[in-house]
């Protein structure tokens, strides 16, 4: 960051321009910043929900664009994840005062011998940003843990996340695991990770691959606005 | 292509990451290998006198991008294919999630079993009873070409504290070591320390490598009545 970007006072900025300039923070990962940003808002008056998708989901939205692109790389976006992370510490208690409103409820975790969750941990925070209620089972998940806190949560869908080859091929067991149980269309699957691919997804009967984070956001809205709509329907 | 067998001396490990090797253009099979594994496979090929076997390698930094290690291989295989009578990848699954399997499969050419090259190092049985999911793993190569593969492109560099981010979940760093060079276990004890993860030196020789290639390099001969 240059100098002259270095004299920026938030609080001089209109809101517009604040906006914008969070926007450049989160790219650049400022996390004091846009915590400074997000409690600058609070304090005009803006609505938790409006900060968190105005400014920090649509910040992030570029992040992960230029992300698919290959013009951010995975340090930029984690950094960018934890300026993002600062701001919702804020907002979440916030959110849960207003009754901001809630999409869906997702479970969400990496699989049983797998310790990898930065993919996972991004997901969780875009969907929270997407209005979703994130439950974070973390990393090394047997299917019991996703079964049991789906069914405990009454949730409307169960992530799944690998990095390992060698530890994919769990996610077909939860899933058949769900078949044996009569539940699997209590729920909708996704699963997401470096080395899977849609086929593979279609194989072992997820509901969708989701190749990253924005695309899960968008497939699981999808998802549970036709879920939704089945409901109305039936 | 060029023309004279390379000598493994001469190639320097930051080629192998960028460029990898070209094939010298002798012998009647190829091996289509990672260049993180061409020096223990040049070794190899002079210890038990495979001169009827010609290496070429990838770019050993394809590593850190699985997902272009299945394109990369089939151009080379089909880049080679007139060239040659057998053709044989010295890759494992690395990452590429079976994608490299159904791929050599269709091309009707055989890969190394298991899924990365620290299984077969130490054999795929034995790594996989250890089940060690906690450990990050280094082998030669990856100790000498530590910064190039893990530091630099996480960004540890420029932005350290990015480290517990990555390696939080990690207990141990586990030098697989093909050689045995005290400098370089001490550079790999250095990296371990960076990253901030307990040591553990575990010597296992080219493993798998050696029996796979072995096994190849004497069906080919037979098949082709060498």
């Amino acid at each position: 960051m240059s100098d002259e970007e270095d004299d920026i006072i938030l609080s001089e900025l209109d809101d517009d321009e604040l906006v914008q300039q969070m926007f450049d923070d989160l790219y650049d990962g400022l996390k004091e910043e846009i915590e400074e940003g997000v409690n600058i808002l609070l304090e005009r008056g803006w609505q938790p929900y409006d900060i968190l998708t105005k400014a920090l989901v649509g910040g992030m939205t570029i992040v992960g664009k230029d992300f698919r692109d290959g013009i951010l790389f995975v340090p930029e976006v984690l950094l960018a994840a934890n300026a993002m992370k600062g701001g919702m510490a804020i907002l979440k208690p916030l959110l849960a005062e207003t009754g901001a409103p809630t999409i869906g409820k997702m479970v969400i975790g990496t699989v049983k011998g797998d310790i990898h969750d930065i993919g996972k941990n991004l997901v969780g925070m875009m969907m929270e940003g997407a209005g979703f209620e994130v439950v974070d089972l973390g990393i090394n998940n047997p299917v019991e843990n996703y079964l049991e806190t789906a069914a405990a949560e009454k949730a409307d869908i169960v992530g799944m996340s690998a990095l390992l080859t060698t530890t994919m091929p769990y996610m077909k067991v939860v899933i058949d695991t769900m078949v044996e149980q009569g539940i699997r269309d209590d729920y909708i699957v996704l699963v997401g990770g470096a080395p899977l691919n849609e086929e593979f997804g279609k194989a072992i009967g997820a509901d969708a691959y989701c190749r990253d984070a924005a695309v899960a956001v968008e497939t699981a809205k999808d998802f549970v606005l036709r879920k939704h709509n089945r409901r109305a329907a039936g | 292509m060029t023309t004279a067998t390379p000598d493994p001396q001469a190639v320097t490990d930051e080629d192998l990451t960028r460029d990898g090797l070209p094939a010298a253009g002798r012998g009647r099979i190829l091996l289509i290998a990672c260049g993180a594994l061409a020096r223990e496979i040049l070794d190899l090929k002079a210890a038990n006198g495979w001169h009827h076997i010609d290496l070429a390698c990838l770019p050993a930094i394809l590593h850190n991008h699985p997902d272009r290690i299945t394109d990369a291989v089939r151009a080379a295989v089909a880049e080679h294919r007139a060239d040659y009578s057998e053709i044989f990848v010295v890759y494992a699954d690395c990452g590429t999630g079976g994608g490299l399997e159904a791929a050599c499969r269709e091309m009707g050419v055989e890969m190394v079993a298991g899924p990365h090259c620290y299984a077969f190092f130490e054999g795929v049985q034995d790594f996989a009873a250890r089940d060690e999911i906690t450990a990050f793993y280094l082998t030669d190569f990856l100790v000498r070409q530590f910064d190039a593969f893990v530091w630099k492109p996480l960004g540890l560099d420029r932005h350290p504290q990015l480290r517990d981010m990555y390696f939080g979940h990690y207990e141990k760093l586990v030098y697989q070591a093909q050689t045995d060079d005290p400098a370089l276990v001490e550079k790999a004890r250095a990296h371990a320390a960076r990253l901030g993860l307990a040591f553990e030196w575990r010597f296992t020789g080219y493993g798998d490598l050696a029996t796979t290639l072995a096994d190849w390099a004497g069906r080919a001969n037979a098949r082709q009545g060498g």
